[in-house]
């Protein structure tokens, strides 16, 4: 596919790992430069999966964009959804009621459950353990059901819409919530015994993918990957939005700045999202789960950012709208895309094999990055 | 003598009891068709979201090994069904269309979701997404929904497997 694939004038070896590699997560395209087992470079190549979202999103109304937005980062969609809605009630300065805040913040915290298992899953699968794969994959197919009840989907949500949420929580939900949270404290001493603890797994995993904290602050790393690296980022913490503000939660920080702590982050973060979520579950105030609002949105002349902390990292919806009924422009700041940068920088100097492993912990979603 | 008619879902042949055994009449195409059917393995090749629905049905839940499709393979070389998981888009076309060329023939396709039909979500106002894989390489069952759901995955492949059983796969009609 490249044409500068082979030696170069000083004998190193360049590779292509994608766009067909299952490590990838996807189709990303890494050209690698390698002097025998090192890697001298990396240089990612996007754009194989650009669908031109942004673009799209100009010709739809201020609620129609938000279906595309959850194939953006799919495996976060009701994050996506919601920092979309929330750009657009900024603008139209729509108070949201306070049920449909608390049920915001209950799926976003199942949605980064269910992420955060899915990457656990994927990136031992990457290192050759498959087992983990299915263990991540029954607690995930749990939350699936339990969004599938309420939202009506399994992957792409579209529950969130400017002035709440779409439709009123199932009645089974708050039981099978509980029910959740019990199966997966049952069930937390597994993922240590089968992946944290095993001495192959850290051997991999410790000191591999360094990335100091000045460099992860000027990667403009997000996220786990900034908080594996010591930095304070969770947009929850730092610009509390619906009701982040009131619930108890650590932001969960790791000096270790290698794979392992990136590792160790999302594992906890786990935990506090069990956390938020059973402040909340018993606490869901009664009323509306909508605004009122006009059939059709106008946002009015201006520029208007929103952000929410997805499973990756910061998402940023920036609207710049003419007044009239579809935005003029839509830019996102998609996490992905800047963890990615700092690929080349973590990865650089090591071997080879351990880029599998560094690449892992990055948790790439490729149409997030293309977008 | 005692003619044994056996369902075309387990062996497609009859079966003649004779002493010391039995004599299997069936035509070699027919055989052949069966045992490929059960036994085809998938190219784990994902572009977007359909990607994380068809891991879904390789996890325990709804196992598509089932059926004989549990090798998933990343080389296109060792692969006999390739389910295109996701959206195609200009740069991406080319590498199907390799990725294709490199299978090993018998093989067969599966659409899987709108952007794979028809570019789906992204079929109005886009200037970069293929409006269907099928513009790209041959499709044999094409799969609705967005994403679908991990049984219409499933459906898809055991329709897939009667099609290959009776022949009528776009790569079986080429070759006869």
């Amino acid at each position: 596919m490249i044409e500068e694939i082979g030696t170069t004038a000083e004998g190193d070896l360049v590779i292509n790992i994608g766009p067909q590699h299952p490590a990838t997560h996807g189709v990303l395209h890494l050209v690698v430069t390698l002097n025998g087992e090192t890697i001298k470079k990396i240089e990612p190549h996007l754009g194989y999966i650009h669908r031109s979202i942004e673009k799209m999103c100009e010709s739809l109304s201020y609620r129609q964009f938000i279906y595309v937005t959850s194939r953006m980062d799919y495996l976060s969609s009701h994050i996506n959804n919601h920092a979309c809605a929330m750009c657009v009630e900024k603008g139209l300065q729509i108070e949201v009621p306070p049920r449909a805040q608390v049920i915001r913040v209950l799926m976003d915290e199942l949605t980064r459950i269910a992420s955060h298992e899915l990457w656990w899953g994927a990136m031992a699968m990457d290192l050759g353990a498959f087992t983990p794969f299915f263990h991540a994959f029954r607690e995930r197919e749990t939350i699936n059901d339990i969004m599938e009840e309420t939202c009506g989907a399994r992957l792409t949500m579209n529950y969130m819409v400017p002035g709440g949420v779409m439709a009123d929580l199932h009645p089974n939900f708050q039981k099978r919530v509980k029910d959740f949270i019990a199966l997966y404290k049952s069930k937390i001493s597994e993922y240590d015994e089968l992946v944290t603890g095993n001495i192959i797994f850290q051997g991999r995993m410790k000191d591999v993918g360094f990335l100091s904290k000045e460099d992860a602050i000027s990667y403009g790393c997000t996220g786990p990957i900034a908080r594996g690296s010591g930095v304070s980022c969770d947009i929850r913490k730092l610009y509390p939005y619906e009701v982040y503000g009131q619930v108890e939660f650590d932001e969960v920080l790791e000096t270790r700045c290698d794979s392992f702590g990136r590792y160790l982050i999302r594992l906890r973060e786990m935990q506090q999202s069990i956390r938020i979520i059973e402040q909340l579950i018993d606490n869901i105030p009664g009323g509306d789960f909508q605004a009122k609002t006009k059939a059709v949105l106008k946002l009015p002349k201006g520029e208007f950012y929103a952000r929410a902390e997805t499973a990756r990292g910061e998402l940023g919806v920036y609207i710049i709208s003419e007044g009239g009924t579809t935005p003029y422009r839509i830019k996102f700041r998609s996490p992905g895309f800047s963890n990615l940068s700092a690929l080349d920088h973590m990865a650089r100097g090591g071997k080879i094999g351990d880029l599998v492993a560094t690449m892992g912990t990055l948790d790439l979603v490729i149409p997030d990055i293309d977008r | 003598m005692d003619v044994k008619h056996v369902s075309t879902k387990e062996f497609p042949g009859e079966i003649h009891e004779t002493p010391g055994g039995g004599i299997v009449l069936s035509k070699l195409d027919d055989v052949v068709n069966w045992a490929r059917s059960n036994s085809l393995w998938p190219l784990t090749f994902a572009t977007s979201c359909c990607g994380i629905e068809m891991m879904a049905v390789a996890s325990a839940k709804y196992d598509f090994s089932r059926f004989g499709f549990e090798v998933a393979r990343a080389t296109p070389r060792q692969a006999d069904v390739i389910i295109i998981a996701g959206t195609i888009v200009n740069k991406m076309g080319p590498v199907l269309k390799r990725l294709y060329d490199q299978m090993a023939d018998p093989k067969y396709v599966i659409a899987m979701g709108a952007c794979a039909i028809s570019g789906g979500p992204f079929f109005y106002n886009t200037y970069s997404v293929v409006k269907g894989a099928d513009h790209v390489i041959p499709v044999d069952v094409y799969i609705p929904g967005c994403p679908p759901r991990p049984e219409a995955l499933l459906h898809a492949l055991i329709t897939l497997q009667e099609k290959i059983k009776t022949g009528l796969t776009r790569e079986q009609i080429r070759t006869t």
